[in-house]
């Protein structure tokens, strides 16, 4: 089992959480978040005061997939989330020890 | 056939009544008649005024709460945010209990030319009837009520100088102190009996203050430079940002604000009659001009016209139209907004740097700025065609009021009337503060100004989304 973490652009989720339904992912946990990578924030002024607002709101996705479909996955999040600019987020893999259901102490990738 | 039987029947006694009656009672002689007459006219006038008054009362201290909290809330961090609109509502609260006890007597209650006495301490003497000098169609209650809404809402002005930095006692203290001997003194000077700067009641320097421009705006402005020169900036001033946690509640507050103004202008009539409707219309007109000024020039200035921008230009003009609102015809009202919300604009957005002191929520900027303008700008607009403040003694005829129609001598009263706010205002604050500051301490400690007022100093917190 491996967890896919993606950070993409809000305006691109429900295209993301979409294409993640069509091919069977159906469990997801969705996080608000603040960051940036190489894309530049921008300015406000306040009453002659400017402020450089460089904690851009983005969207963090986490979804725990079986082994068979990880590389799916992360094309579906590919190419639902690109637009090809600065800022389009960043996507992480790792491995998962354990997975379990809390309902019925269901263990393994059939707890996904 | 029935009903044209009985409406006939009905018709006739109608027409038999007046014989009926005249022979059992006798008519009333046309003196008795006019008399009563008179006094059903004079009741009625009072009954208008008195309606009027009491509806500005109520908006005047909308203006404070919530509007004035609004806008000061929504300015500062979130993590100030309920102590900031505490600050504003503690004044409704020790304010409006120290004008019953003594600031009424001290402001309106005859005294010298500077300060009233204590003759109506404890509102003694202060009950339904009228007093011709002050407003002689409302009773003396609904003058003091009024009067207390401007007592109220002058030190909450000062709160915004030392915003997220000063603590709650203490501030409380000093607001107290400062409404005996800054704000009482100054309203004794141009509206009370025998007040220096009276137009009215013939002070020896006649200011043409129609709602506070001195009293209120100057005072607050200029004393809330002080505080914030006393206090010192906030931590990490200027360096770290500290944008609005949200102008949406600023905003709220600013419209409040314009609104309830209507009561402190023309409520300023003291009537409900024309002079009422010159000073609502000013109102609108000046801040109407102001808010389009301030945007114009930040649009010009920045590439972008801002909300906060708008609302401060709309407030910056409803400061300077206020000593004006009486006296000047509506096309001078939308000049002054003009003028002071370019001006307002310039000192909160260069002058300040300049100098480099930290009035947290620009009150000097644009109260103090603002009301000195105003002040300034009635003594050249002013109008006897609007108000016949001036007589000639011998005549009664109305003698010219401002600089427009000759009377330049009138901007030399103005400014004598804002010195004085101006001296006050800076050697009662720095006195307050230095004795406030020796006994109970005046800033909240680093540690706690980085937590944040609400909850180092009132144990809360104003947003709680989670729950």
């Amino acid at each position: 089992m491996h967890k896919i973490e993606a950070i993409i652009q809000p305006s691109k989720l429900d295209a993301v959480k979409d294409a993640l339904v069509e091919i069977g992912i159906e469990g997801m946990t969705i996080l608000e978040a603040r960051g940036h990578g190489r894309q530049k924030g921008h300015t406000e002024f306040y009453r002659g005061r400017e402020y450089t607002v460089d904690l851009l709101p983005k969207v963090k996705l986490e979804i725990v997939v079986a082994d068979e479909l990880v590389e799916k996955a992360e094309q579906a999040i590919l190419s639902s989330a690109r637009t090809g600019k600065i800022g389009d987020g960043k996507i992480f893999r790792s491995r998962i020890d354990e997975a379990i259901r809390i309902r019925n102490d269901e263990r393994g990738p059939s707890a996904l | 056939m029935r009903r044209y039987i009985v409406t006939s029947l009905m018709v006739l006694t109608l027409c038999c009544s007046p014989i009926v009656l005249a022979q059992t009672s006798a008519v009333q002689p046309p003196a008795d008649r006019i008399s009563k007459l008179e006094s059903a006219v004079a009741q009625a006038q009072s009954s208008a005024d008195n309606a009027w008054m009491l509806t500005s009362a109520a908006l005047v201290l909308m203006m404070t709460g919530p509007g004035l909290a609004l806008f000061y809330g929504g300015l500062v961090r979130k993590k100030n945010v309920l102590a900031t609109m505490m600050q504003s509502f503690a004044m409704m609260a020790i304010i409006s209990v120290l004008w019953a006890l003594l600031n009424y007597s001290l402001a309106f209650g005859p005294g010298t030319s500077i300060i009233g006495g204590l003759h109506n301490v404890f509102l003694r003497g202060v009950g339904l009837t009228p007093d011709p000098d002050y407003a002689a169609t409302i009773p003396l209650q609904t003058f003091m009520i009024y009067q207390l809404m401007f007592a109220i809402i002058t030190p909450a002005l000062v709160t915004g100088a030392f915003a997220e930095r000063m603590k709650f006692s203490a501030m409380a203290a000093f607001l107290t102190l400062w409404s005996i001997v800054v704000y009482s003194p100054m309203a004794h000077m141009v509206w009370g009996k025998g007040g220096l700067l009276n137009a009215s009641l013939g002070g020896r320097f006649p200011c043409l203050d129609f709602a506070g421009g001195t009293v209120v705006h100057v005072t607050s402005g200029v004393s809330a430079l002080m505080c914030a020169l006393y206090l010192g900036k906030r931590l990490g001033y200027p360096k770290e940002p500290t944008p609005p946690h949200s102008v949406v509640l600023s905003f709220i507050g600013a419209c409040l604000l314009w609104v309830g103004w209507f009561g402190f202008n023309a409520g300023s009539a003291l009537g409900s009659g024309p002079l009422a409707t010159s000073a609502f219309v000013n109102t609108h007109f000046g801040a109407a001009a102001a808010a389009l000024s301030w945007a114009l020039a930040e649009w010009i200035r920045n590439g972008k016209p801002s909300a906060l921008g708008g609302i401060s230009g709309c407030v910056a003009g409803l400061v300077a139209i206020t000593p004006a609102a009486g006296f000047v015809q509506p096309l001078s009202a939308i000049v002054i907004g003009l003028i002071a919300g370019v001006c307002c604009f310039f000192m909160v957005i260069k002058v300040k740097s300049w100098f480099g002191y930290d009035d947290s929520l620009d009150a000097f900027g644009v109260h103090g700025a603002g009301g000195t303008i105003g002040a300034i700008l009635t003594g050249i607009f002013a109008s006897n065609l609007i108000n016949p403040i001036f007589k000639d003694p011998k005549t009664g005829a109305a003698l010219p009021s401002g600089a427009i129609q000759g009377n330049w001598g009138q901007v030399g009263n103005q400014l004598v009337g804002v010195a004085i706010a101006w001296v006050i205002s800076i050697v009662g604050t720095l006195i307050l503060l230095k004795i406030v500051d020796v006994t109970i301490g005046l800033r909240v400690s680093p540690e706690d100004e980085v937590e944040g007022l609400d909850l180092t100093q009132h144990g809360e917190e104003g947003y709680d989304f989670a729950s």
